[in-house]
């Protein structure tokens, strides 16, 4: 893929962040572009999670300057972040079990149809919007309107995946996304990020599967202890070059 | 639509025979309540034609007896559901309706100077639900800023509006004078109690506010889990407040009703009906771990409740087997949702 002809989505520059005596980020910097893949890939505590929540608008960095679509941006909060169209998808799954796809689809903006001048919460209208999303992305939902807890954990995903292409995310971070699945669910998943490559979104993607990165990925960036240690194209490395750049930079 | 349909209804399963029992647990799970009350309606039926040879539930005594039984658990239910569905709960209403009645009374009677009993009910109504609002704000406030458990929150409060409602009504009950509050609360329109018919429209209002609005869904939402409500971006500290101060309301509507009902305002009013209030909540279906729970669920609730209180005096059974009863409804009921949920792992 050839990447370097486009602007970039996301362009962080010389990104610093301390905690009290911990340097947890030096002076690290990342491009990512519409339509690619980049993984993270380092020990634990190399960086990873300081780096994407500086991204998401948790952390704010002490140096550094971070450019969304060209532009400098400061994010104050996790929240700034989404509505710019920056989402996370998290480990333990932002979803309420108890409501169905379209409830979670729409947690926090749900749409209501006037009755009499009285607001009544459009189930119907967002499980169909919900559910068109969804099947753009190749999921199906078998009971869309039973809560979510009697969905497979990849279902769940999905369902989570799916809110940030509905509400239009264009950098998507994914922390982990396969951990707590099982394989067939894997691949799944690892199914739609390539759709959501396809449609240009920009996929931040962490995970300590080197064999999901080297599928699904197009560049690699390690870190350890804080540093860059290195950034490769997928197609110009290999598992023991990313090993070692990870245990011994 | 309705939200209910969506939370009780049986989890579908791809599933093969082994799961058939499983299935039959969920839906026994969600229709639990209808069938306690089933069964307690048709038990009494029989017994009271068995024994006396009458009718039990084709009696419209009985049925406006059960229905005015049901008004006060029901009122302070309708809160304590919302409360519940969140992850929380109120153990603080049974006194905050005494305090509601006691200051229902007292401004009535004080306002009685304006010669207008109109403008004496309007008054002493707005004291009655005003004072409420300060319990249910300091709940509100210690369990969504200060991060005290609603258990503690609510116990603590239980005491202080208990200790209020007695000092305001120097350690007695507070006579009302004059005839408006007694009429209404003891009257009829159309054959149907004023309070039955009151207590119908807070219901509907009700119903409306958690099935059918966005505060209703986030307070699903914040009982289902609290991180993903806060991530979606949903304000959980000013919706938690706003529960607790609900849940004060519909408590002060019960106190307000009482001193309507008794011409007299008590602080004791509701400490008999704390515990029935919760149990109408549990029995109708809501998880005490929060995210599930509907309005219909606790009328049912408090329907059984009624009906075993009533149904046992109307039988001539020792009144106080109707506690052994209300508890053994209670734990039944807690126990097939437990069973059904550990089916479903």
């Amino acid at each position: 893929m050839n990447a370097s002809n486009k602007d970039p989505l996301l362009d962080l520059e010389h990104i610093s962040k301390r905690f009290g005596g911990l340097q947890a980020l030096k002076d690290v910097s990342l491009t990512l572009y519409p339509g690619e893949v980049l993984a993270l890939a380092g020990d634990n505590g190399a960086g990873k999670s300081t780096l994407i929540k500086t991204i998401s608008g948790v952390h704010k960095p002490d140096t550094g300057t971070i450019k969304y679509c060209g532009k400098v941006i400061h994010l104050e909060t996790p929240h700034q972040a989404r509505d710019a169209g920056i989402e996370t998808i998290y480990q333990d799954l932002a979803i309420a079990d108890n409501l169905d796809v379209g409830g979670n689809v729409f947690l926090g903006r749900e749409t209501v149809k006037r009755i009499f001048g009285l607001p009544f919460v459009d189930r119907r209208g967002m499980r169909q919007e919900a559910l068109e999303t969804l099947k753009d992305l190749d999921i199906h939902i078998q009971h869309p309107e039973s809560p979510l807890r009697s969905l497979s954990g990849g279902q769940r995903q999905s369902v989570a995946i799916g809110r940030a292409i509905h509400w239009k995310a264009r950098v998507l971070i994914m922390d982990e996304p396969t951990a707590a699945l099982g394989v067939p669910e894997q691949r799944k998943v690892m199914e739609i990020i390539e759709k959501l490559k396809k449609s240009g979104v920009g996929v931040i993607f962490i995970s300590h599967n080197l064999n999901d990165i080297f599928q699904v990925s197009d560049r690699i960036l390690v870190l350890r202890r804080g540093e860059k240690v290195g950034e490769r194209l997928i197609s110009q490395t290999n598992h023991d070059e990313v090993v070692r750049l990870m245990v011994a930079g | 639509m309705f939200l209910e349909k969506n939370l009780t209804k049986p989890v579908p399963l791809a599933g093969g025979g082994d799961r058939k029992a499983f299935r039959w647990l969920a839906v026994l799970a969600a229709f639990r309540a209808w069938l306690f009350l089933a069964i307690l309606l048709a038990t009494f039926e029989i017994w009271a034609r068995v024994a006396y040879g009458g009718t039990f539930v084709f009696n419209p005594l009985n049925v406006k007896s059960i229905a005015l039984f049901t008004v006060t658990p029901l009122l302070l239910g309708l809160g304590q559901t919302f409360v519940i569905i969140s992850g929380g709960i109120d153990l603080s209403v049974g006194f905050t309706m005494g305090l509601s009645a006691v200051v229902t009374a007292h401004v009535y009677n004080w306002a009685a100077q304006f010669g207008n009993s109109g403008i004496s009910l309007l008054v002493a109504v707005a004291a009655g639900l005003g004072v409420a609002v300060v319990p249910g704000l300091i709940n509100g406030l210690l369990i969504a800023d200060l991060r005290v458990p609603p258990f503690i929150g609510t116990l603590g409060m239980y005491g202080v509006a208990r200790g209020v409602a007695f000092l305001l009504a120097k350690g007695t009950t507070v006579p009302v004078q004059g005839g408006l509050l007694g009429q209404i609360g003891n009257g009829e329109t159309l054959g149907f109690p004023n309070l039955v018919l009151l207590t119908i429209a807070i219901i509907l209002g009700m119903h409306y506010l958690l099935s059918q609005t966005r505060y209703g869904q986030h307070i699903y939402a914040i009982g289902g889990n609290v991180n993903a409500a806060l991530r979606a971006g949903i304000n959980v500290r000013n919706n938690t407040i706003a529960l607790y101060i609900l849940s004060a309301l519909t408590a002060a509507c019960a106190g307000i009703f009482y001193t309507a009902k008794f011409s007299a305002g008590a602080a004791q009013a509701g400490e008999p009906v704390l515990l029935d209030s919760i149990a109408a909540v549990v029995i109708g279906g809501a998880s005490l771990f929060g995210g599930s729970g509907t309005i219909i669920g606790t009328i049912i609730g408090a329907l059984i409740v009624a009906v075993i209180q009533y149904g046992l005096v109307f039988v001539n059974v020792e009144p106080f087997w109707q506690f052994v009863a209300v508890g053994v409804v209670i734990i039944i009921s807690v126990l097939v949702d437990q069973i059904q949920k550990g089916a479903r792992k």
